[in-house]
């Protein structure tokens, strides 16, 4: 198990939300929307120009920005 | 029995589907309050009951985060609904109970539709309704509510729900022992002092003060202000605890406590997976194709050339249609009323000028169409995800791209069904740019006027220019709003955190619905607004009349005219109905009878308020090599761009010009001495910065919620407008061209 930010990792990779260090409103809404941590969550792909990312949680598909996916650290399997 | 229902839910829960299935075609639409988002409701009849059904906007939570929430929550407090029907996705119920339990905590009945159970069960998801009801203490119905499967049990128990006496104990959940405590001491003060106690359930107000609700804290302390501020104390020195010992917020603390309470639940099975749950489904297979790197931007083109030329193509004809029925009313109508104003006032204000709005109804009407198949079917999610970044570095959202499409981002749309479009973006600075300058792509009417230019001064390089101006229209309109985004409608926008849902065949009944509504809003308009300014143009261009001694000399030249031609040419075209087969003297004559009549038509404009504006902002407008008559024209273009075309024709005496076939202008223009290439590029960068006509204006106003939008686009635009113009010109001119 190893700690990376969320904008590092690839492709079909699998992991757990660790922490979120976000704060106010991007925090909430991150929440609101099913990443909480302890949530197990999938990378599905990124948009053609690498930026927003989209990943599956909760049985859903979200998108998020590269830099909104900085404040979120998950655990992943080496 | 009488009763409101509200129908709530995450979006994509289906909840517009069951809200169609229970209402039918017999439903309202019209806006909250103050606020643009749309507001349905409608009647449903089960048994002996008669039950108003509301449709809340699809939201994820009940924070302040969204105009949506705010409306979602305003709406279940304020207007007391019986009972709130929560639709909930059954192949997603974690997150979807996440909003469940905090409609419960507000202590309205709530009955929950567990709906797409179909899906759910294809995708190896069980659910167990009784356990799931038991544990949550409210009735929970499956339903297929695209079919209407389970509409009857579902509105059964929601009328056993309403009629329940006495009533279920409010519903409370634990957030753990740092906030508990804090929670019930807040409650028991809000209780004490009945703070807001007549809107709110004092536990949900102290919830509301522990996650710093702006709204409700923004009311609290009106309503007491020494007892506000004693709890926001208290609730900061729970912040500051949580953040020393456990690094978090007390927001997020109760955030995280939902969520743990729905987890525990679901894991005392009430969920039983079969297979893999992660397993890619239909859904993602797409995505995989159709987000690709290479691919995905590929068939992203497609699709919105598909959408723009089955729009232009399948409404040309019933747009034709339209004007020509309104073209064969005005001649109608003309041929009933005797000279004079009001027959001037009949054809040329109002039907033109209405007929000229309602003409695009059948384009409003299929492009609506178009966004509704996208949108529903989940692929215009898609063209966000993937566009983001791109309109992002503008300040605006990927969202955006369809608007701007929509108004002619390939030359030849329209800014009125675009603005209209900004309706699917959610987060409202983004929206607000996006829907202000939009207005700057090549729509439809703008062409007429390139046409006419580039076919007079650059017939060399036709299709060389065209693909010019529609790369100036998008650099214009991004830079404006990325000037927008750093100037007026400064600050962050919403976090991207967006849903991408799975794709769906788009049901017929939604598709109709959704393209009648937004249609029957665009004609509403035509028939009050849009009637008035008309009506207000044609008095511009009308009023004041030249002088009586002016038109009688012109009654008397025509009178000379028709006195020194032989008696014979003048009987002749005195009788003869039709253009044709008549002697070539007599067509001569008509021909200088059509051009005096065309050097009074362009007397009568200059004397006109029009006309004098036109003439009064000479001085000015010289600057971007504009004279008089080219004033005028931009001044009626307000009403419709390619009016900029038929005026220009009556400034320069040649009668009204019809827009398609400006051939005679066009050669004119070029003969005209003070007009060069120079000035016509001049023209053709202003007509496509300046005032957005009249119809876009109204949509801006309506679409922004104030009318103040509205004017500033007609002034920002049109001082923009006039500054490249100048630039242009002034440039140009030093350069010796």
């Amino acid at each position: 198990m190893s700690k990376l930010s969320l904008r590092k990792m690839h492709e079909n990779q699998t992991g757990t939300i660790a922490t979120i260090t976000a704060q106010g409103e991007l925090a909430r809404r991150i929440r609101d929307m099913g990443l909480i941590p302890g949530a197990k969550i999938t990378i599905r792909g990124r948009a053609p120009l690498i930026d927003p990312v989209a990943l599956r949680v909760m049985g859903c598909t979200l998108t998020l920005r590269n830099n909104e996916a900085d404040f979120i650290n998950v655990d992943v399997e080496e | 029995m009488e009763a409101t229902i509200a129908i709530a839910g995450n979006p994509n829960s289906g909840k517009s589907s069951l809200f169609n299935t229970l209402t039918g075609a017999r439903q309202h639409v019209g806006n909250y309050p103050g606020v643009t988002v749309e507001k349905k409701s409608g009647q449903h009849t089960f048994k002996e009951c008669r039950f108003n059904i509301v449709d809340l906007p699809g939201t994820y939570s009940l924070t302040a985060y969204s105009l949506e929430e705010l409306v979602a929550r305003d709406f279940l407090i304020n207007a007391g609904p019986s009972l709130v029907i929560d639709v909930v996705d059954a192949a997603n119920l974690e997150r979807n109970l996440y909003l469940a339990i905090q409609f419960m905590e507000i202590g309205i009945p709530v009955c929950i539709a567990l709906n797409m159970m179909d899906v759910a069960e294809k995708r190896g998801i069980r659910v167990d309704v009784r356990k799931l009801s038991e544990l949550l203490g409210v009735p929970v119905t499956a339903t297929v509510a695209r079919n209407g499967q389970g509409k009857e049990a579902l509105m059964e128990s929601a009328r056993d729900l309403i009629r329940r006496q006495p009533p279920r104990p409010p519903f409370i959940i634990s957030y753990g022992n740092d906030v508990d405590p804090v929670l019930e001491a807040l409650t028991a003060k809000i209780q004490a002092a009945g703070l807001m106690t007549a809107s709110y359930p004092p536990r949900w107000t102290a919830l509301k003060f522990l996650e710093r609700d702006e709204q409700v804290l923004k009311q609290a302390r009106q309503a007491d202000p020494t007892l506000s501020a004693e709890i926001e104390k208290q609730v900061d020195r729970l912040s500051v605890h949580l953040q020393e010992t456990l690094n978090t917020y007390p927001e997020l603390v109760i955030a995280d406590y939902r969520y743990g309470f729905i987890k525990s639940l679901l894991k005392q099975g009430v969920v039983s997976f079969q297979g893999d749950p992660d397993r890619l489904f239909l859904s993602d297979k797409i995505d995989k194709i159709v987000t690709q790197r290479f691919i995905g931007p590929i068939i992203m083109a497609a699709v919105i050339y598909g959408l723009y030329y089955l729009t232009f193509t399948v409404s040309k004809t019933p747009v034709e249609w339209l004007e020509g029925f309104f073209k064969w009313l005005g001649v109608l109508t003309a041929s009933h009323l005797s000279e004079g104003f009001l027959k001037s006032l009949i054809v040329s204000g109002i039907i033109d000028g209405v007929g000229s709005v309602l003409g695009f109804v059948p384009l409003v009407m299929f492009m609506f169409f178009g966004i509704a198949l996208l949108d529903d079917s989940g692929y215009l999610a898609r063209m966000a995800f993937m566009l983001d970044r791109v309109f992002r570095a503008f300040g605006l959202h990927g969202g955006s791209l369809m608007a701007f499409i929509v108004s002619g981002g390939i030359a030849g749309g329209c800014a009125v069904p675009g603005v209209m479009a900004t309706r699917t973006l959610k987060s409202p600075r983004e929206r607000l740019a996006t829907l202000l300058t939009v207005p700057f792509m090549n729509c439809g009417a703008k062409l007429p006027v390139y046409a006419l230019l580039v076919g007079a001064f650059f017939s060399q390089h036709e299709a060389l220019m065209m693909a010019l101006i529609t790369v100036l229209a998008w650099i214009g309109a991004l830079s404006a709003a990325k000037f927008l985004r750093v100037t007026l409608i400064k600050g962050a926008g919403m976090p991207f955190v967006m849903e991408l849902p799975p794709y769906r065949v788009p049901t017929f009944k939604g598709l109709f619905l959704h393209t009648w509504e937004r249609t029957v809003q665009y004609i509403k308009k035509a028939g009050t607004i849009i009637l008035s300014i008309s009506i207000l143009l044609w008095a511009m261009m009308t009023f004041p009349q030249m002088p009586a001694a002016e038109k009688e000399t012109f009654a008397q030249k025509k009178a000379a005219l028709l006195a020194a031609a032989p008696a014979h040419v003048a009987l002749e075209l005195e009788n003869s109905e039709e253009p044709t087969g008549i002697s070539s003297e007599a067509s001569e004559l008509k021909d200088q009878i059509a051009t005096l009549d065309a050097e009074q038509a362009e007397e009568a404009l200059r004397h006109s308020i029009a006309g004098r504006i036109g003439a009064a902002l000479e001085p000015i407008s010289a600057f971007a090599g504009f004279d008089w008559r080219t004033n005028i024209a931009l001044v009626a273009g307000f009403a419709a761009k390619e009016v900029v075309v038929s005026t220009l024709g009556t400034a320069y005496s040649l009668g009204e010009v019809d827009p398609e076939e400006s051939g005679p202008l066009s050669e004119k223009l070029a003969e005209t001495p003070g007009w060069r290439p120079l000035a016509a590029l001049s023209l053709i960068v202003f007509t496509m910065f300046y005032a957005p006509c009249f119809a876009s204006v109204v949509c801006i106003c309506r679409e922004s919620g104030s009318w103040k939008w509205g004017a500033f686009s007609m002034m920002f635009n049109t001082l923009l407008a006039f500054s490249l113009a100048v630039f242009v010109f002034q440039l140009g001119s030093a350069l010796g061209f």
